[in-house]
């Protein structure tokens, strides 16, 4: 909305639109690089959570948000990256080359599956992931030697030049690995998305045929997008290894799959921030209704936040009235917001009107 | 004759997930909706059936609980539709996965709120009876399921292709503005179809808590296996639907009896997941080319 | 000179011939426009050539290659491009992503060079918006760069396709009804673009078309099919008078 004076292609090719926007991020990476100098150790720790769940949102994000391709079995991946990371640790290898190997080896299960999975679409593709979900919630109790079975493994210190890093005894350190980890994600990310291969995938999610029409292998392109989402989720899964520091089957079951999803949704499909925002909710939500059920109950007596699975009932509200209401997620708010500023006191409602699409049958695709 | 009796428990058990299946594809193929939350209407059926029928509950007759229960539903259904649904018409299917999935974890929590955590089965007037057929020990459950189950998708089947009513269903599935355009109120069917979905999960729902005990939880996984039977049979597939529900059902007891026990509890999303990549349409595949 | 040519074409669906036996030659440079009744197989022998069908038999020559098994995204490097009848375009994306998702087939960036957005790969993306930039010009569409395709009007939706498989530097270019849904002006504008595509950029144009005002005005030759058969083929007037061709349009009584 804001009028932009281009006199150089360079500009829409860069990361950022122009100088302001390359200063706001700027200064958001400088607040968070204070952050162990502005809050206390047990918010550092909630922000580490948020980032490594970005990490993984936006592994599901390059998938489904970018490519188009519903799954609905990201935990798997995430356990792979968990499971293989900590198996690599525990024999002895360092933290990156574990975490690149891991990368890759779940990158590679995701190609080999891709190819048969991803000829299916649709709603065919996100039971499909789900079942894979279980099938790997099953596997990781049978693949003993790696997983641990049914006790599960516990994650390895982490040794970095000379320093030890642990969620719980260096909480600063852990998070400035995560946040190391998350700039690096993301670039890579944006640099998928301003080039070809980024370009490939959105035509894939918005309309195969001429996809294909215009050069574009969709099936190649499809495994590429889903091996890499694998990767970066693989990533995820094993920072989240770290911070929980003991994993097993029941840590990356379908209800994961389904919050990785949710929390994408909610945060905003097709965009970067989506991911980001969507952690924020998963994980600051629990703590919004404990400090808000506390101050309900003291006035009424009563606990609401006693009652099990009221996390995640309020999360699933919250997504209901979204769905509804603003689609778009909190990216679509967030962008309406800025919109309402930047062009102060001309914001007409009419500016964001969805187009609406009426059902046509995907079974004559 | 082991064997046999796997086959009857499997069959009974394929006949549970293959009316979920039903209900599933039936919202499928009036809307292109998925359900997510099919599993989750089983469960507040069972629950609610439990409540009108149980002796320490209302203790009612226990086909008028049935009734009670699937009408129940029944307004659920059109209710969820008429009210919620609507709110994403117009959006892609996407959307309502979303949706379905969150509301399953709404009606999760509820039934947790209102019926607390511990299972519960229901008490049928043929509870823990046994027929004896030569050397077969076959259970009274087992039999009233596979009837009620041919019953009601003969009553579907014939409703679908013979009445107004259903016909103008497969319009609305195949192209809702052209629907639209022929006078069909695409609004009212769907919450009808919602409705229906929502009697025939509560039906399943009663027939499951008949066998087995339910927690709110259980709507889940069983909602899962459905939607594997109906891919398995293929989504726009009624018969499918059922076709599916009974092999799932079927390889069930034999896979945990058969194979070693990492791998049974996953035979049925292997075989589903084989299926997808040999026939991607599911067994009775209803998917054409599109001209362009 | 013979650019594309088609030979004894079928492909059935069902038990329906949609394109029975046609053969055809498109020469180098000219305008060949296919008519036909509704249901004549037009888009179909248009699937036929981008290979998003199979055909039950016959042969598909581009430029001496013989094209009938390739797979479909093979054949934008090759230089055939096309529209859609049902404008395809990628509705969340702005005009200059979908143009320069058009440029595809002439990629020359692998994707771990993308994601770590080599040097090679901006200078890739400034070679990629200089061309694209040419085709805005071209059909003067620089007001709506950067706007979303969802919001735009179908008129300027339908040369954005045309924009997008001109991106796709084809020699070939089908065009798939392309006054359809348009006004006589937007009609008339898309008869001056087929021309400057014909004649500035030497291009040669296969398109189906059924207004007759604009197959009168641009095309070298034309081929009329009905019921997936040849009708007729010769210059648009003389197809226009062939009895059967008028019989296949109005019917019998009118010959």
């Amino acid at each position: 909305m804001k009028a932009q004076f281009k006199h150089s292609y360079d500009q829409d090719i860069n990361i950022f639109d122009d100088k302001s926007q390359l200063i706001k991020y700027g200064v958001l990476l400088l607040l968070l690089l204070m952050a162990p100098w502005l809050l206390s150790n047990y918010y550092i720790s909630e922000l580490s959570a948020i980032l490594i769940w970005s990490i993984s949102g936006l592994g599901l994000m390059l998938l489904t948000g970018h490519t188009g391709q519903v799954s609905l079995g990201h935990a798997a991946f995430m356990a792979i990256g968990a499971f293989s990371h900590m198996a690599l640790m525990a024999r002895g290898w360092n933290f990156f080359p574990a975490l690149i190997a891991c990368a890759l080896i779940t990158g590679v299960i995701g190609a080999i599956i891709a190819r048969p999975i991803l000829r299916t679409s649709g709603i065919y593709l996100a039971i499909a992931t789900l079942a894979l979900s279980i099938i790997v919630e099953d596997i990781a109790i049978v693949a003993e030697p790696i997983t641990g079975g049914i006790s599960g493994t516990f994650a390895s210190p982490i040794n970095l030049f000379g320093y030890t890093i642990d969620r719980y005894i260096t909480p600063k350190a852990f998070y400035y690995l995560c946040l190391a980890l998350v700039v690096l994600v993301t670039l890579g990310y944006i640099n998928l998305l301003r080039s070809g291969t980024g370009r490939s995938f959105l035509a894939i999610r918005d309309s195969e045929v001429s996809a294909r029409a215009l050069g574009v292998n969709v099936p190649q392109a499809k495994t590429l997008a889903f091996s890499i989402s694998c990767a970066i989720t693989a990533v995820g899964g094993a920072m989240y290894g770290h911070f929980v520091q003991a994993v097993n089957y029941e840590s990356f079951t379908v209800i994961i799959s389904i919050t990785i999803l949710l929390q994408i949704v909610i945060g905003g499909l097709g965009s970067i921030h989506g991911a980001f925002f969507g952690a924020v909710v998963v994980v600051l939500l629990p703590q919004v209704i404990a400090i808000l059920g506390d101050m309900v109950g003291q006035g009424a007596g009563s606990s609401i936040t006693s009652i099990p699975g009221i996390d995640t009932a309020l999360f699933a509200l919250v997504i209901v009235i979204m769905i509804i209401y603003e689609p778009r997620g909190i990216y679509g708010i967030w962008i309406k917001i800025r919109t309402w500023f930047q062009m102060f006191p001309l914001y007409r409602k009419g500016l964001f009107r969805r187009s609406k699409t009426y059902l046509k049958t995907e079974r004559m695709r | 004759m082991d064997i046999l009796q796997l086959l009857i428990s499997g069959v009974a058990n394929g006949c549970i997930y293959g009316l979920l299946a039903l209900g599933f594809v039936l919202i499928y193929k009036a809307s292109e909706a998925v359900n997510f939350a099919q599993g989750d209407m089983l469960m507040l059926g069972a629950f609610l059936g439990i409540s009108f029928i149980n002796a320490d509950q209302a203790n009612l007759p226990f086909l008028l609980g049935i009734t009670f229960a699937a009408v129940i539903m029944g307004a659920f259904g059109y209710l969820l539709d008429r009210f919620i649904l609507r709110g994403i018409f117009g959006q892609p299917q996407f959307a309502m996965v979303i949706l379905t999935i969150s509301l399953g974890f709404l009606m999760r929590f509820v039934a947790g709120v209102i019926w607390g955590h511990s299972p519960v089965s229901l008490q049928t007037p043929f509870s823990g009876k046994m027929l004896a057929l030569g050397s077969l020990s076959i259970a009274y459950v087992d039999i009233i399921i596979i009837i009620s189950t041919i019953a009601l998708t003969s009553i579907l089947y014939f409703f679908f292709a013979h009445t107004r009513l259903g016909i103008a269903m497969q319009a609305s599935s195949q192209n809702q503005m052209a629907a639209y355009y022929m006078g069909i109120p695409v609004k009212r069917v769907n919450g009808i179809v919602w409705a229906l979905s929502g009697v025939v999960a509560a039906l399943a729902g009663i027939l499951f808590a008949a066998k087995g005990a339910i927690e709110p939880s259980v709507g889940l996984l069983f909602g899962i296996k459905a939607f594997a039977a109906a891919v398995i049979g293929g989504l726009g597939s009624l018969p499918g639907a059922l076709a599916g529900g009974l092999l799932v059902g079927v390889i069930e007891p034999f896979a945990g009896r058969y194979l070693p026990l990492g791998l049974s509890q996953i035979a049925p999303y292997v075989v589903m997941l084989i299926v997808l990549i040999v026939r991607p349409g599911g067994i009775f595949s209803q998917v054409k080319q599109k001209k362009v | 000179m013979s650019l594309l040519k088609v030979d004894s074409l079928s492909i059935a669906f069902g038990g329906v011939k949609a394109v029975d036996n046609i053969s055809f030659e498109v020469n180098e440079g000219e305008v060949f426009t296919i008519v036909g009744p509704n249901g004549a197989g037009k888009s179909t022998i248009f699937n036929l050539i981008s290979r998003l069908y199979e055909p039950l038999s016959g042969r598909i020559t581009f430029d001496d290659t013989d094209i009938t098994k390739l797979p479909a995204h093979d054949i934008a490097k090759l230089g055939i491009a096309r529209t859609f009848q049902n404008i395809e375009l990628f509705d969340h994306s702005s005009v200059l992503q979908n143009l320069l998702i058009g440029r595809h087939s002439q990629r020359n960036t692998s994707w771990i060079q993308d994601l770590l957005f080599l040097p090679k790969v901006r200078r890739s993306e400034r070679e990629h918006r200089l061309q694209v930039e040419k085709i805005i010009d071209f059909l003067e569409l620089a007001p709506y760069r950067d706007k979303l395709i969802a919001g735009l009007p179908y008129g300027i939706r339908k040369v954005v396709e045309i924009a997008r498989a001109l991106a796709a530097n084809p020699k070939l270019i089908l065009l798939d009804e392309p006054a359809s849904g348009l006004s006589v002006e937007e009609t008339s504008e898309m008869a001056w673009w087929i021309e400057d595509m014909q004649k500035d950029l030497g291009l040669t144009i296969l398109m189906v078309e059924h207004d007759m005002s604009l197959v009168n005005r641009v095309s070298d030759r034309v081929l009329a099919v009905a019921e997936g058969k040849f009708l007729a083929q010769g210059t648009a007037a003389e197809v226009q008078a062939n009895p059967q061709v008028i019989e296949a349009y109005l019917g019998q009584e009118s010959v």
